[in-house]
């Protein structure tokens, strides 16, 4: 449901639109820009003596292009190795002997790095994170290695997993043109088809500070963590940017449908996407009202925001078609996006059943949008979200350091509940008309198989 | 409930998120500990900061109490919240939207909870506590939604039949605990929830949802005060019954290895054995030695020998989970099946080495450190101090626990980590579970 699990860094950002931050985030966050183009941004939480430092690169799956794809997430892999300063895994020993904790991820929009401990700390990610940010050495022999433990990530995450093919299948499919539709893992042949010099050109290309969006949030001074930023990223010299060649998608024409069978796969699945605008799109001018993006996030919570919302109160309980279901969309994406339902049907249930029942549900919000109870149950409960967020400071960091690097702006997580408050009824039945029609959708099923 | 693939996974970390270690933290919270008039055991911290309040209610009601029904305990547990009081599964869903809160429960072997987190605000408050003591204290168990609950759960129990992980998962601890209530799934078997009645869950929760055997955590904007009428109100809603039995001691096993075949690329790897208690004598000891081995993430020893040096696992990490008797140790890697072999080995002699020679001085030094160092993390939200104050309280842990956890790390010498790793982590105890292709070649 599309309320809950926003502290995973990948599930934040799907969830329906902007978890929200608290209306008094403007007075507690500091945003500044170095000469060199670097921007920071620092939140103070007094709460505990700790601190979450991350950095945020404009590049990720969709900046890549076919026979490359995967190369934004294997160079994020690297970015733990050797820089010109610092020997193969000296990194991490630094880190974890002062009790941090670090990972990395690697988006469709943006590639990040954190580090999570003390506040006394924050010099020392800057001090580290400018030395990879232009020192890193990609060697070849490191390399070698490090690409059979991304393929063994993407046989863990992907190969094996018959409903994570499915949602590739599913978007490879969905998308004519987008780079939506490389998988942000990479297909198994550009993979093992990469090179250190892949990386090596990669990495020349984005990682400068005027593509780098620093985010500090925790017990920190944020005059202080200025003065800090200028002495560790304020040397590197800025570089031309050279954004990759635009590749909006082409229109869709009629319904698109994958289907398949897997032996490993002991249920069935079924995925639909309808394609949707985003935020950006909105920003971008043209056709898209930005008020439409917020009736899409209305529409989700009212499908699926809850226990109580329509999909679980009438498919899972109800009428019992679904044992499982999902719904909801990321307003937040770079690019424009789909609109997903996932669903396990119950036993003796037809994916066919079920989705003629979830498009029943489309159908019955265009006859009658959410009640003024579903509006103000979802209402309330994005408000309660907003106060509930503030318990995490590394959820605090991705929210604004997302919206950052996908080109809107952080003071929008501060915006969104007058946002969601403003959309009415009559307009969740406008969107409801407008995006979700045959000439939107994508269907992908699986079936269990029994091997031959 | 194990939920299928919900939404696509837009992100993809360098590090997989295996050591699940639990314990510690440094500008302390302060714990205050009361019990209700009918015997719940209370613990509560201040939180002033944000205007919200978390309540977590937590049972030795497990699937360790299931008996000859597995599945009891979790089915009962995901019941709670489907229809309570006056109001069936759609009514207590509403009355729950409207209040902004989230409610939510599960079951593990050892416990059983139901958590709210909501608005301090006593508009949203109180019929959100409201809602949560009719889960507690008034759950209908209604036919319609045990059915409809079995159902779901007969399905994810074929779900986790396409998971070569949680087929691992599953085989390990049945492989650990032949002859104990650990060794049963929590979701319980196709045929033993099938079999489970109404009469059943009813008398579950009548025996185990009794304030006797509840911990309350509380941690949010309200006063002491307001924390007691609080409490006092969930726990008098039930009747005081009588704490839960022991659970019996786990017997020692010996050797062996279990392979399943299933048509993964992948081979899925478990090694360990039935390890500590969660007040073990050797907690420490374990706690550090293991964090050197596998627990401290991208640099301990397991992660540098097997996908460091070698790039044969995505992860490769171990950890102990200290349960009310001796939970699992456990070291997992996954590799392609064409390099299992050389990853057993690897495994094998990584562990090896560490049991009879101790720690390599360096990597026990880093992983106090990393402790030491890393304990404010540890307590630095409302949702970490409530999962210490819980786990703290369930498992009668002294309440200087967090005050004195970074002195008890730092004292750990590299010959007490040997000592405790070779009686309890012995290499020729330790059961193999193998998830995958039997033979090497094949397409998968």
């Amino acid at each position: 449901m599309s309320r809950s699990s926003l502290l995973a860094c990948c599930l934040a950002l799907l969830t329906p639109l902007v978890p929200l931050a608290h209306a008094a985030d403007a007075d507690r966050t500091h945003e500044y820009t170095l000469d060199n183009g670097l921007a920071l941004i620092v939140q103070e939480d007094h709460r505990a003596p700790t601190a979450v430092v991350q950095i945020w690169y404009r590049v990720g799956g969709a900046y890549e292009h076919d026979g490359i794809t995967g190369v934004s997430h294997a160079l994020e892999h690297m970015m733990f190795k050797e820089t010109e300063s610092l020997a193969t895994g000296e990194f991490s020993k630094i880190v974890a002997a002062r009790g941090g904790r670090e990972n990395a991820f690697t988006g469709t929009d943006y590639t990040a790095y954190f580090q999570q401990w003390s506040a006394d700390n924050v010099e020392e990610s800057f001090r580290l994170e400018a030395e990879r940010m232009h020192r890193l050495v990609i060697s070849d022999e490191e390399f070698d290695k490090e690409i059979n433990v991304v393929l063994e990530e993407r046989r863990l995450r992907t190969d094996d997993n018959p409903q994570a093919l499915a949602m590739e299948a599913a978007q490879a499919v969905a998308y004519q043109t987008s780079p939506y539709r490389q998988p942000i893992i990479g297909w198994e042949a550009d993979i093992e088809q990469m090179t250190a010099a892949d990386l090596r050109a990669w990495y020349r290309r984005w990682y400068v500070p005027n593509n780098a969006t620093v985010v500090v949030v925790g017990d920190v001074d944020p005059e202080a963590v200025l003065a800090l930023a200028r002495k560790h990223f304020g040397p590197i010299p800025a570089r031309d940017i050279v954004p990759p060649k635009a590749r909006p998608e082409v229109p869709q024409r009629g319904t698109k449908r994958v289907e398949f069978g897997s032996d490993k796969a002991r249920i069935p699945f079924m995925v639909m996407g309808f394609k949707v605008p985003v935020l950006t799109t909105a920003r971008a001018g043209g056709e898209v009202e930005e008020w439409e993006i917020y009736a899409l996030d209305v529409l989700a919570e009212t499908l699926d925001g809850d226990a109580s919302a329509r999909l679980p109160r009438s498919l899972v309980r109800g009428r019992e078609l679904a044992s499982h279901i999902d719904a909801g969309f990321s307003a937040t994406s770079m690019l424009p996006t789909l609109f997903y339902f996932s669903a396990v049907p119950r036993e003796g249930v037809s994916l066919a059943e079920l989705e003629q029942a979830i498009l029943a549900e489309i159908d019955a919000l265009k006859q009658e949008p959410p009640s003024s109870e579903e509006l103000a149950r979802i209402k309330t409960q994005v408000v309660a979200e907003t106060v509930f967020e503030r318990d995490s400071m590394q959820h605090q960091a991705t929210i604004i350091g997302s919206l950052e690097s996908v080109g809107l702006d952080w003071r929008l997580k501060d915006d969104y509940v007058d946002k969601i408050r403003a959309v009415t009824r009559e307009q969740v039945r406008q969107v409801a008309m407008k995006y979700f029609t045959p000439d939107t959708l994508t269907v992908a099923y699986l079936e269990p198989e029994v091997a031959p | 409930m194990s939920a299928p693939l919900g939404r696509i996974a837009q992100c993809v970390g360098v590090l997989v998120a295996g050591a699940l270690l639990s314990g510690q933290v440094s500008a302390n919270p302060r714990i205050e500990h009361w019990q209700t008039d009918n015997g719940a055991r209370v613990y509560f911290v201040a939180a002033p900061e944000i205007p919200m309040l978390d309540v977590r209610v937590v049972f030795a009601g497990g699937s360790a109490r299931d008996g000859d029904k597995p599945g009891l305990g979790r089915l009962t547990n995901e019941l709670l919240t489907e229809g309570a009081g006056e109001r069936d599964a759609d009514a207590f869903n509403t009355a729950l939207g409207a209040t902004g809160a989230r409610l939510s429960n599960g079951a593990l072997r050892d416990m059983a909870y139901v958590e709210l987190r909501t608005l301090v605000d006593p508009e949203y408050a109180g019929p959100a506590l409201g809602l949560l003591q009719d889960a507690l204290a008034a759950p209908r168990f209604d036919d319609a939604a045990l059915e409809r609950v079995k159902a779901r759960t007969l399905i994810a129990l074929k779900h986790k039949q396409q998971s070569p992980d949680a087929i691992a998962e599953e085989t390990f601890y049945a492989n650990l605990y032949p002859d104990h209530p650990y060794g049963t799934p929590p979701e319980g078997t196709p045929q033993s929830v099938a079999a489970i009645s109404r009469k059943d869950v009813a008398t579950f929760h009548e025996r185990y949802y009794v304030a006797a055997n509840a911990v309350i955590a509380i941690v949010g904007a309200i006063d002491r005060p307001h924390a007691e009428r609080i409490a006092a109100e969930l726990a008098g809603a039930l009747p005081k019954g009588t704490a839960a039995p022991p659970l019996p001691e786990v017997a020692a096993g010996s050797a062996h290895e279990e392979r399943v075949e299933f048509p993964s690329i992948q081979s899925h790897v478990r090694v360990g054995l039935p390890g500590m208690t969660r007040g073990d004598p050797d907690y420490f000891p374990l706690l550090v030695g293991n964090h050197a081995l596998g627990g401290n993430s991208l640099v301990s020893i397991l992660f540098r020998e097997i996908r460091g040096k070698r790039g044969l696992s995505y992860s490769a990490y171990s950890y102990f989970v200290p349960m009310d008797q001796a939970g699992p140790f456990v070291a997992a890697l996954q590799t392609d099946r064409s390099q299992e072999d050389e990853a057993m080995r690897v495994l094998r002699a990584t562990i090896d080495d560490f049991v009879k020679n101790g720690p390599p001085p360096a990597d026990l030094e880093a992983a106090k450190q990393n402790l030491i160092g890393g304990f404010p993390l540890r307590i630095d939200s409302n949702d970490k101090i409530t999962d210490y104050i819980a786990m703290i309280g369930f498992y009668g842990l002294p309440l200087d626990y967090l005050e004195t956890f970074a002195g008890k790390v730092a004292a750990v010498t590299p010959e007490a980590v040997q000592d405790a790793f070779a009686r309890r982590v012995a290499p020729d105890r330790l059961v193999t579970v193998i998830v995958g292709r039997s033979e090497a070649d094949g397409d998968g």
